[in-house]
């Protein structure tokens, strides 16, 4: 039976890993080649590498990270942060990179997420989307890291992307994100029971309840969260075990 | 040893080299015939779609050149397809060392998606290149297209019906899953590849 995926975040900066919430109060958190290892080991389904590094040097300095991770890691890793064009995921994928995830520029210019399915194919394609629910009780596209808001609802983002390419998608709730509450039930299962394509739920994971949760109650396919495996308040494997004894399909089998 | 990737318009390739690396084992990526004609090992990768892949194949007749080889071949995810009689992606005609038909999934629930993404169970295994696996392993896949079950199945995985996720016809061997990426799984299954008695 297909799995629910587990996938820690790991966030990228200079070419280190850094902690914190929000983009505040970020620390130094080592290697992120060590550190994804470590989480592969444990028995992480994928990562995603977010790269939030703002210098001009960044192109070089992430292809040169992705091809040290691809050279450590066994499993399916998806690289995202600033990627605006075709020869940008040429270069991710040509340093072994299995996915790219973009977000604000895929939304300004909606033919990136074609022209990069028509020439990678869709399942190398992840649409990330940044959402926040407003007074008015709907879900808002939010862009530039979630301090630019639009008028675009979610619901419409996330279908044209899947129409025009995207084969999933990364949906965070701006609402939820570093709550420790729990996943955006309503608009991850919304999402999750209508469009044709993976959902990745992620934004406020804090217990393992949760995450049983966004399986069961929400269909997500997949979870993703950053702090809570970072700071290990949740292990992997603990919470791998948790989700199996509640009939949750998780790939369980570290010993092979 | 010397191992050949065969290189074509299909991606993942670089993936396929970067777990041989893990592997300790340095493979060539080329389309000469001759090659991929005297490599001790062949691997034949791919993500992409069926057509395409079939017709840059046959414009620089690789074709007849995959289907002549006598070492042991791995055919992965697309790679295997092409291995396959038919894809239904495109109504391609393929390369028939698996007298078997690839064909779409058809999704039974709103929870099956297509393509089916991520770690599924791999069982019912046959033939060396699962020696030492347990029976259900996890397996990393991603793909719209399956291989029928046949005689030839040495593998089999559920998703919207029971199919074949492990081909073997006399040297030729092929998963539809991702070896290069499934964890200690995968990095076994290539083990055991390279170890199959050429």
């Amino acid at each position: 039976m297909l799995t629910k995926r587990i996938i820690p975040c790991l966030d990228i900066r200079d070419g280190r890993t850094v902690k914190g919430t929000n983009f505040v109060n970020l620390r130094d958190a080592g290697d992120p080649v060590e550190l994804g290892a470590t989480y592969a080991q444990n028995g992480a389904d994928e990562l995603v590498f977010l790269d939030i590094t703002a210098t001009h040097e960044r192109r070089k300095t992430l292809a040169e990270l992705v091809r040290r991770i691809s050279g450590e890691i066994n499993i399916p890793f998806t690289v995202g942060g600033g990627i605006t064009s075709v020869d940008d995921v040429y270069n991710l994928l040509q340093h072994g990179a299995d996915k790219v995830s973009v977000n604000s520029a895929a939304f300004k210019r909606p033919e990136l997420v074609g022209e990069l399915a028509n020439e990678f194919g869709s399942q190398c394609v992840v649409l990330a989307i940044d959402t926040k629910k407003e007074e008015d009780g709907n879900w808002y596209v939010y862009l530039n890291g979630g301090r630019l808001a639009t008028t675009t609802l979610c619901t419409e983002w996330a279908n044209k992307a899947v129409d025009l390419g995207a084969g999933e998608i990364l949906l965070t709730s701006m609402n939820h994100d570093g709550t420790k509450q729990g996943f955006a039930h309503e608009i991850t299962s919304e999402l999750a029971t209508t469009l044709p394509v993976p959902v990745i739920a992620s934004g406020g994971g804090g217990t393992m309840e949760h995450f049983y949760d966004v399986f069961t109650k929400s269909h997500a396919d997949a979870a993703l969260a950053a702090s809570i495996f970072h700071f290990r308040e949740i292990g992997i494997p603990e919470l791998k075990t948790y989700l199996a004894e509640r009939w949750i399909p998780i790939r369980n089998d570290l010993i092979i | 040893m010397n191992v050949a990737v065969i290189k074509y318009n299909a991606g993942n390739i670089q993936s396929v080299l970067y777990a041989l690396g893990r592997l300790g084992v340095e493979a060539k990526v080329t389309d000469d015939p001759e090659e991929i004609q005297s490599a001790d090992r062949v691997i034949f990768p791919g993500v992409g779609e069926a057509s395409s892949a079939m017709r840059y194949l046959k414009d620089r007749k690789l074709d007849e050149v995959i289907k002549g080889l006598y070492q042991p071949v791995l055919g992965i995810c697309l790679g295997m397809q092409l291995m396959c009689r038919h894809s239904e992606e495109n109504d391609t005609g393929c390369l028939g060392i698996f007298n078997v038909n690839v064909k779409k999934f058809v999704s039974t629930s709103a929870s099956e998606k297509i393509p089916q993404i991520g770690w599924n169970t791999i069982y019912n295994l046959k033939s060396d290149l699962f020696e030492d696996l347990r029976e259900n392993s996890y397996c990393y896949f991603v793909h719209s297209f399956y291989a029928e079950k046949s005689v030839f199945t040495i593998a089999e995985t559920e998703y919207t019906k029971a199919y074949s996720s492990g081909l073997r016809r006399a040297n030729f061997y092929g998963v539809q899953f991702h070896p290069e990426k499934s964890a200690a799984v995968g990095e076994k299954i290539i083990t055991n590849f390279l170890n199959i008695a050429g």
